[in-house]
């Protein structure tokens, strides 16, 4: 062989006739070439396509990776064990921690305060409070833990207020924390008691106007005192006006007393296990106004504590029973006591409850040693468990809720790490009636946040997902008539040549962008109702008959009109009579409301007790029904125009009239499609957003009225979703409720789709 | 036939049927034509009616102004809403009168009951004046002040010497805008840039990458630069100023209705007409202008006036980015579906699932795309990538990327149907031809098959455009916001700026239609938005069903 003919392949082989193939070395080359293209194309295109089936896959993984944490249960465990720095003899009084978890407070029931490194149990500092030179600390009590307020009761009937502080300093780019006490109301006691009686139980909070004590003396007076500061800018001084009062008695040993944050309750324990309620809005008629008995005969209140916003007070029975209280205003506006819950019962009697800085939760120690996390709202009882052998005496929570601090009766405290990231979920709270603050009874609300701390978050889907509902069934109650009528007489009456016409014109409006019918419906549609409500229940009650009248006038023509009329074209001559008729009602609607309305039918609706909101769901039917209509209609057109000719036909042949055609052969052949297209309709209903959102109030409600509004799922999602933090039970729960709305139109849409696939089987088989 | 046996052969049903299509088509044509009219009609100079309104207590009221709407109730509802009706009236018309002027009378919208109303008249001399704040004005002229001295005195005068001086204020806003726009935006994003790279260097230091020689020396030069640019910025300011000292030099005296004297400076005038003066070719020339206007124009006074020009450059960017996305996805998906996933009930599972993702609400998309583009993928990109720019995101917020991701999640179910449709419409005689030369399967499939389907693969990327340009709602939580301070393309490096937020004309209407605080105001131009959206994607869905239909006649002819 030559190189040349190597070199110059095309030539074929030498000697030969110069052929059209190369050489047989550079064939196979090329055919292994080509067969490598061809399985990496195959590869190629397979990862490719996997993938995108992997990226929609990733939604519904994603949403519920998203959700499950909700499902998370609460754990403590322990990380550290050492002494607390209390002086010798003395007993730890109160517990807390500072919003980083670094430090440690401990108050001392001999009136010091000692901060200490959580981690290492080192003391940073020990702070002795001014108390005075041969007085005794007779009592102590602590405010709401978010103020970091504390109180100590005095022998000689004073008090002592003082404020643990953290400042935060960064030497060197590192965080330092420096603990101190303030003291609000000056270094020297104050005088509670004038009678200078021992205090054998007080009480504090701060409020919006100054602070509130209450007090127990050694022989059983209940005294209530509030103090208003006021700071001179000039010179810097605070000066308190303080008024005191002394409550009446109650007719049982009075052992502690606690009082609201709002100034305007006071709530005293009885020896006994009773709870009594002082209203003091006007202190100086102060006087109890209900008593309850919290636990059976023989058995006391252990420890009480106030939920974050002193609403729901917390009662702990020395039978290991919890629960919750609060005050509720009834129809007649007076305050009442309620028993809110019973949460789960520990097994020995309720030595400590440390409740959350903002949520509504608390933390419950017992004789036994065992720990307790309970959530108010959600009804649920996150964890029980053993984690000291002697009673645990106190609790610090922190106030992100990711460590506690927990003393118990040996002296010895233990920190821990907390999980407890979703206590407000329960299915009970999403789904069932809830008993929230200050209400008597229970009910479904969504009401997630609002601008003060101590709000409790009502996250109940019942009324989001009853307006979904709501607006969907207004819509399909629009939609359905329209489209499916529509598309039956589109597909077997219509005229071929109309038909190619407004065919393409209802589909075209499927595309049509959901904002500019909301658009439409909130701001034209729905002013336009409410100023012609006469209009539009007149046109959809004379519309059909309208309708059927023409029809009655045209069978009564003489032939030889009708004649020239090709048949299919009903929809042409009902045209003028559908614009006329509208005309009309539009234009007499004002005489309408004139007489029979008297001159304002909106009013007229108020007067006999229905509720009209301008924005409602009759607005929200039409409009969405409008939106809907497309997918209804083209569905069921298909459907219907795919009955096999022949099957009509036939009974056409057998003497039947079109009408009862269609009733006894196509629409029983049709159905499943209709049927699906409505599932369509209702599953497009379902998730629409922008209508909903701009035609509604976007009020949760909990009514199926036609003329108010109602907030859906998905107009939700897009109203809070921007707003949550990242990872709250709130942002959880719109990422659930977004899970919700995807399997419910998931579910409905496969269902339609297999329905038409048989259908598809079906008609190809007849 | 008797009318009994009329009812009896279903007839009224017939008819019924008919009257459900006739409805959905009139409500159809009804709704286009009120967005057309309204969206079209809006920039069509009105003509100012001039009149006088006795008030409730006698007393009589100049109104001049443009003519908004009209509607009879019932004076019940009047009566009711605290108006004082004669008491033989029963039904009533009344006017919605655009009176503008809003620094004037801080109403320039205003019903009258037409009883209340003398003749209206419509006085040559009116004026029409679009300006930059306050709104409209409506008045008739009186002087033209060139700093502070008068220059011409007398409408027609005035008319006449001041038509050149808008031109000319209008001149040196346009510089203005440029320097604001342009020059000074460079500037400030440069600044931007130094900063970064000074935290860059400080980081870089601290993590022991170089040591204080280098940083140092970064920082000194960084120091060095960004002086340049606070000179250059001071520069520009400066010459700012000397263009608002020069804008401010003419003020326009005007009387307004209740015959008060009103100085409205020339600087503030967009463009200024008297309506009642002008023939029908002057008002098309106009009319022309302001539509032409409101597509280009940037808005102003809170989205409420001016032009669209932002959203529609947002709109069209993200469907833009969407397109390159989804279509190589969406095509190769379809491709293997069709041609290589092994045909059986798992595939059909799999087919079913992927076509009812388009069935899937578009809001569920929109969590999707905030939780895993936005805060995951988004967050993780910012911390590998832009540590220096932290704690402020860049991508881990939403933006043009994340928004055009999501719509490609969402409108990939289209392109995949749309395509797997066009594949199987290729008659499987064409492939085996293909194959019986020889060819691989890959082969048939690139030059035979896919140039066959590629009709279909554009239908449904028009398709999925539509939908796209359409969406609002995930768009809500992915990216878009009511206002955008700069374009996500602009003259500085790297030019395509993803990360950046954007204005789409779907949100433009759902946010001045709902949020903003004069919504009469608004409403013309929430109606023209929402015409150049239905324009736009009527014309996109006809383009798509033409070439369906197209192709359907094309393979009729081959397959048979």
């Amino acid at each position: 062989m030559n190189e040349s003919v190597v070199a110059s392949p095309e030539r074929g082989a030498p000697g030969a006739q110069p052929g059209l193939l190369p050489s047989g070395r550079r064939r196979a080359r090329l055919r292994r070439w080509r067969a490598f293209k061809d399985s990496a194309a195959r590869y190629g295109i397979g990862t490719a396509g996997v993938g995108v089936v992997m990226a929609l896959a990733l939604i519904f993984v994603y949403l519920f990776s998203e959700v499950l944490p909700l499902l998370t249960p609460a754990d403590v465990k322990p990380l550290q064990r050492y002494e607390l720095p209390v002086e010798a003899g003395a007993q730890p009084a109160y517990l807390s921690m500072e919003r980083y978890e670094e430090l440690g407070v401990v108050f001392s029931d001999r009136g010091e305060v000692g901060f200490f490194e959580t981690g290492s149990g080192r003391v940073r500092e020990r702070v002795p409070l001014p108390v005075p030179e041969g007085v005794e600390v007779t009592a102590f009590s602590h405010a709401e833990t978010g103020q970091n307020l504390a109180v100590y009761g005095l022998s000689d009937g004073r008090v002592l207020v003082g404020r643990h502080t953290y400042a935060l300093t960064y030497p060197d780019d590192r965080r330092y924390i420096d603990p101190g006490v303030e003291y609000p109301l000056g270094q020297a006691p104050l005088e509670l008691d004038p009678q200078g009686r021992a205090l054998h139980s007080v009480a504090i909070q701060e409020g919006d106007n100054g602070f509130a004590l209450a007090a127990i003396t050694a022989d059983q007076r209940l005294l209530f005192s509030r103090i208003t500061t006021s700071t001179n800018v000039f010179t810097g001084e605070t000066t308190a006006e303080r008024e005191t009062y002394t409550l009446p008695a109650v007719p049982d040993r009075m052992r502690q007393v606690r009082v609201t944050r709002d100034h305007r309750a006071v709530f005293v324990i009885g020896a006994s296990g009773s709870l009594h309620y002082y209203d003091v809005t006007h202190p100086g008629q102060a006087r109890r106004m209900e008593s309850r008995q919290v636990v059976p005969e023989g058995e006391q209140i252990t420890a009480t504590a106030f939920l974050v916003g002193t609403r729901s007070l917390i009662t702990g029975g020395s039978d290991g029973s919890l629960d919750q209280w609060f005050l509720a205003r009834g129809e007649d506006n007076v305050r009442r006591l309620v028993h809110a819950r019973s949460f789960e019962d520990h097994d020995a009697a309720i030595t400590t409850i440390a409740p959350e800085k903002s949520r509504k939760g608390f933390y419950a120690g017992d004789a036994s040693g065992t720990l307790g996390i309970h959530y108010a709202t959600s009804d649920r009882t996150l964890l029980l468990k053993t984690v000291a052998d002697a009673p645990i005496s106190h609790i610090g929570v922190s106030p992100v809720y990711e460590a506690l601090l927990v003393a118990s009766g040996d002296g010895a405290v233990q920190f821990m790490d907390l999980r407890n990231p979703h206590p407000e979920y329960s299915l009970q709270a999403l789904w069932g009636s809830v008993l929230y603050e200050g209400n008597e009874e229970p009910m479904y609300q969504w009401q997630s946040s609002s601008a003060s701390d101590e709000f409790e978050p009502k996250f109940s889907l019942v009324p989001l997902t009853l307006g979904t509902l709501k607006a969907a069934f207004f819509a399909m109650l629009f939609a359905m008539p329209l489209g499916l009528m529509g598309a039956v007489y589109t597909a077997y009456f219509m005229h071929s040549s109309v038909r190619g016409f407004v065919k393409p014109t209802v589909e075209i409006m499927e595309a049509m962008p959901t904002v500019i019918l909301g658009f439409l419906a909130g701001l034209w549609l729905a002013p336009f109702v409410e100023n012609h409500l006469p209009a539009v229940f007149s046109i959809l009650l004379l519309m059909p008959l309208a309708m059927i009248l023409t029809g009655l006038v045209w069978s009564r023509l003489p032939d030889a009109i009708r004649r020239r009329v090709p048949a299919g074209l009903e929809m042409l001559m009902l045209v003028p009579v559908v614009i006329l008729l509208g005309w009309v009602c539009i234009a007499l609607s004002p005489v309408v409301e004139l007489l029979f309305f008297g001159g304002n039918m909106r009013q007229w609706f108020t007067n006999i007790g229905i509720d009209y909101d301008q924005r409602n769901a009759l607005v929200v039917g039409m409009a969405m029904g409008f939106a809907v209509i497309p997918t209804i209609f083209s569905i069921a057109e298909d459907a219907v125009f795919n009955v096999p000719k022949h099957l009509t036909q036939g009974s056409l042949a057998l003497g039947a009239t079109a009408w009862q055609t269609v009733v006894g052969v196509v629409l029983p052949t049709a159905s499943p499609g209709m049927f699906a297209a409505v599932m369509m309709g209702f599953g497009r209903a379902v998730g629409e957003t922008m209508i909903v959102l701009m035609a509604t109030g976007n009020t949760p409600v909990m009514d199926f009225s036609l003329f108010s509004g109602m907030r859906t799922l998905s107009a939700n999602v897009a109203v809070e979703m921007p707003e949550t933090a990242v990872g709250s039970t709130h942002y959880r729960i719109l990422f659930l409720s977004a899970l919700v709305l995807l399997v419910i139109t998931f579910i409905v849409n496969t269902a339609s789709e297999i329905i038409r696939q048989r259908l598809r089987q079906r008609y190809s088989n007849l | 036939m008797t009318i009994r046996k009329w009812f009896k052969s279903g007839a009224p049903w017939i008819w019924l049927n008919a009257g459900a299509i006739a409805v959905s088509v009139i409500m159809v044509v009804g709704l286009l034509t009120l967005i057309l009219v309204r969206g079209f009609g809006h920039f069509w100079p009105a003509p100012i009616l001039e009149t006088q309104v006795t008030t409730p207590e006698g007393g009589s009221v100049r109104v001049v102004g443009a003519l908004v709407r009209s509607e009879t109730i019932p004076t019940q509802v009047m009566r009711e809403s605290g108006m004082s009706v004669p008491d033989d009236q029963q039904v009533a018309t009344r006017h919605l009168i655009k009176q503008g002027n809003r620094d004037v009378t801080g109403r320039d919208f205003r019903w009258y009951p037409e009883w209340a109303m003398s003749e209206w008249r419509y006085p040559d001399a009116a004026l029409w004046i679009e300006r930059r704040e306050w709104g409209d004005f409506y008045g008739f002229p009186l002087r033209l002040l060139e700093n502070g001295r008068v220059i011409a005195e007398g409408e027609a005068r005035v008319w006449e010497a001041l038509q050149p001086r808008i031109e000319r204020a209008n001149r040196i806003h346009e510089e203005i805008e440029s320097i604001q726009r342009g020059e000074i935006g460079r500037v400030n994003y440069l600044m931007e840039r130094v900063r970064l790279d000074q935290r860059r260097a400080q980081m870089a230091f601290e993590q022991g990458e170089i040591d204080a020689a280098e940083r140092d020396r970064r920082l000194a030069e960084l120091d060095v630069r960004q002086q340049e640019l606070s000179a250059r910025y001071g520069e520009l300011r400066q010459q700012l100023e000397d263009l608002y000292d020069q804008v401010d030099r003419d003020v326009l005296v005007a009387r307004v209705a209740d015959g008060r004297e009103w100085q409205v400076p020339v600087a503030q005038i967009v463009r200024a007409a008297q309506p009642n003066a002008m023939g029908v070719f002057q008002k098309l020339g106009l009319y022309g202008e302001r539509l032409w206007n409101f597509f280009t124009g940037y808005p102003r006074e809170a989205n409420t006036e001016g032009g669209i020009f932002p959203a529609i450059f947002g709109t069209v960017a993200m469907v833009f980015v969407m397109s390159i996305i989804v279509t190589p996805f969406g095509v190769l998906a379809a491709i293997y579906l069709r041609e290589y996933a092994r045909q059986g009930t798992l595939l059909r599972m799999i087919r079913i699932s992927v076509y009812n993702l388009a069935g899937v609400p578009s809001i569920v998309f929109g969590v999707f795309g905030l939780g895993f583009f936005v805060y995951f993928v988004g967050g993780a990109i910012d911390e590998a990538f832009f540590p220096a720019a932290l704690p402020s995101p860049t991508f881990g917020t939403p933006g043009l990327l994340w928004a055009s991701l999501t719509l490609a999640l969402l409108t990939l179910p289209v392109v995949i149907v749309a395509t797997e449709e066009g594949l199987a419409r290729i008659p499987s005689t064409v492939r085996h031809g293909s194959l019986a030369l020889g060819a691989t399967k890959s082969e048939t499939l690139w030059r035979v098959v896919v140039p066959l389907a590629t009709p279909a693969m554009m239908t449904g990327l028009i398709l999925a455009i539509a939908r796209a340009a359409g969406e609002v709602a995930p768009l809500m939580l992915v990216g878009v916001v009511k206002l955008a301070p700069t374009l996500p393309v602009d003259g500085n490096f790297p030019y395509v700026h993803l990360e950046r937020k954007i204005m789409h004309l779907g949100f433009h209407i759902y946010d001045v239609g709902f949020q903003s605080p004069n919504v009469e105001a608004a409403q013309p131009l929430v109606y023209a938005t929402a015409m150049s959206l239905v324009v736009l994607i009527v014309v996109l869905n006809l383009t798509a069903i033409n070439i369906r239909n197209r192709l359907r006649e094309k393979y009729r002819g081959e397959s048979d």
